[in-house]
């Protein structure tokens, strides 16, 4: 374990002339949850769709320094984004399954691919949904319209259709910021058993769930990382002034 | 309090515009009334099946079965819709899911015009360069139903391309960013999610299309041959509803011309039911 799975070094971000991340370097493990936090507008959502490539749906966007994903700079031109993003896989901050039914949004991924074999996909229907607690609830109503799933189900099977492609990484960005306090709990619950098989980087708004979830967190502000450190220390005994006012909620 | 003149002013020309509204529903009912009033009398002294079912047009003879152009209005829909369904919903999923912006702000103005061109222009490039092509490499007189339909799918590319790109615009761009983050490409997005997503704007946008080849006219006239039978290939000629009523609307009289009112209203049904097939769908989608 404790392998470097991204090292993020002096990467920065352009929108046209606007500088949104600033000389970034920091390294995520294998395996850990990762919590990027800080104010809106602070680049966090950036950084998360800078790992696998989002921003590139955006017009005018540059980017200088690099993004190690196992040693491979994935911050270059030239890079294979689809086999990218099967790798490193993305979870929203609303829901967004497809107007499909539950099966066929699992099996989005693996089809996209060229999976035709009817065992194989069904396979990885019952995998997915079991991994993300949905399989049992499910099962009989695989039919079902996506759309009508409440909005946990709706995130859970989200997941589900990302795990779907065997991701290495699953970054997700405010996940739980459309779900009530309850789901956003079992939601938790949830990222603490996938970093058991993947790696999980969380953006988020809410500090406690940075706190509960995740073993290291990187506040960010203005573009800048202003510090990266295990969660507890973060939290606890911050070596900078703006941490510190920050999960003290004196601004944010 | 009582009104003041401002007041009163303002009712007056709100009821003003309302009846200028109504006076266009008011058209559209007294044409309907005429047509009936007209032809009406004919089916009945014929009888609806005769009228129908029967192939045998002659109408001075007193033989008035409209059988075989309400197949041919039949086959120039579908055969416009094959031409032109696929070729309009290809270039709508290119303005909008793979075009630039610039090309876009190019492209769709260019096929805006395309609606503006008369129906006779179409007929008239029919004539010259299509009909001689049919007949030169396929056969057949070339006046035909595949010279016209090809026509007529070019003649619905606007309203297929115009209304189904509403539609895929109005998809989610959450929907395209999920695919695209599971690894999809441009087309794997579109062929298994978007068109989804915007299936009923596209089939509305079919239909209407439909609506447009069935009612069309002055190009029919001149590419489709109007001969009074059933075709039986795509290289036949034939005549379709609107054809018959054009072509010979000028000198009928008494019961022929009866007939011809009867045929609009059998067209007046046609594009009734293709039009409430359109807002049933255009509905569905409204209600998601």
């Amino acid at each position: 374990m404790a392998e470097f799975i991204l090292e993020i070094k002096h990467f920065n971000l352009f929108y046209g002339d606007f500088p949104a991340l600033k000389d970034l370097s920091f390294s995520i493990k294998e395996h850990t949850v990762t919590a990027l936090i800080g104010p809106s507008g602070c680049g966090k959502s950036t950084l998360l769709r800078s790992f696998n490539r989002m921003n590139d749906l955006i017009q005018g966007v540059r980017t200088e320094g690099e993004i190690l994903f196992k040693g491979e700079n994935i911050a270059q031109n030239g890079i294979n984004l689809v086999a990218l993003r099967q790798k490193i896989g993305m979870v929203f901050q609303r829901p967004n399954p497809f107007p499909l039914t539950v099966r066929d949004n699992i099996t989005f991924g693996p089809r996209v691919m060229g999976e035709k074999k009817a065992d194989i996909l069904e396979a990885a229907v019952e995998k997915s949904l079991t991994r993300v607690g949905l399989w049992k609830v499910l099962k009989d109503s695989l039919e079902k319209n996506a759309l009508s799933l409440s909005d946990e189900q709706q995130q859970r099977l989200c997941i589900a259709r990302l795990l779907a492609v065997k991701p290495e990484i699953v970054l997700m960005d405010e996940p739980c910021s459309a779900l009530d306090p309850i789901a956003t709990l079992r939601i938790e619950e949830l990222m603490l058993e996938l970093k058991k098989r993947y790696t999980v980087v969380v953006v988020t708004h809410n500090m406690q769930q940075a706190a509960r979830v995740s073993d290291e967190t990187g506040l960010m502000y203005l573009g800048e990382l202003i510090e990266f450190d295990n969660t507890k220390k973060i939290f606890t005994t911050p070596s900078q002034k703006i941490t510190e006012d920050y999960v003290t909620g004196k601004f944010g | 309090m009582a009104a003041t003149a401002i007041q009163r002013k303002e009712k007056l020309i709100e009821r003003i515009f309302l009846l200028i509204a109504f006076s266009s529903i008011f058209s559209l009912f007294i044409i309907a009334l005429f047509i009936f009033a007209e032809g009406l009398p004919l089916i009945w002294k014929v009888g609806l099946k005769d009228f129908l079912l029967s192939t045998r047009w002659a109408p001075t003879k007193g033989h008035f079965g409209i059988f075989a152009m309400i197949v041919s209005s039949f086959w120039v829909t579908i055969g416009a819709l094959l031409f032109g369904g696929p070729l309009g919903l290809m270039c709508s999923f290119f303005l909008v899911e793979f075009a630039s912006d610039r090309l876009r702000a190019f492209i769709k103005p260019a096929l805006e015009l395309l609606a503006g061109i008369p129906s006779v222009v179409y007929g008239f490039l029919g004539v010259v360069y299509l009909v001689p092509l049919v007949r030169d490499y396929l056969g057949g007189p070339g006046l035909s139903l595949l010279t016209a339909s090809i026509i007529l799918g070019i003649m619905i590319l606007p309203t297929v391309i115009s209304i189904s790109v509403d539609a895929l615009v109005a998809v989610p761009d959450s929907y395209r960013e999920a695919a695209f983050s599971l690894g999809a490409t441009r087309w794997q997005t579109t062929y298994m999610v978007t068109v989804h997503a915007a299936r009923s704007g596209i089939i509305t946008s079919l239909v209407l299309g439909m609506g447009r080849a069935v009612g069309e006219t002055m190009a029919v006239i001149m590419i489709a041959g109007n001969a009074l039978k059933i075709p039986l290939s795509p290289l036949d000629p034939l005549r379709t509803l609107t054809s018959n009523i054009a072509l010979e609307m000028g000198y009928a009289s008494g019961m022929h011309r009866q007939a011809l009112f009867a045929t609009g209203i059998v067209l007046f049904f046609f594009v009734m039911a293709l039009n409430t097939i359109a807002t049933v769908y255009a509905r569905r989608k409204r209600i998601k």
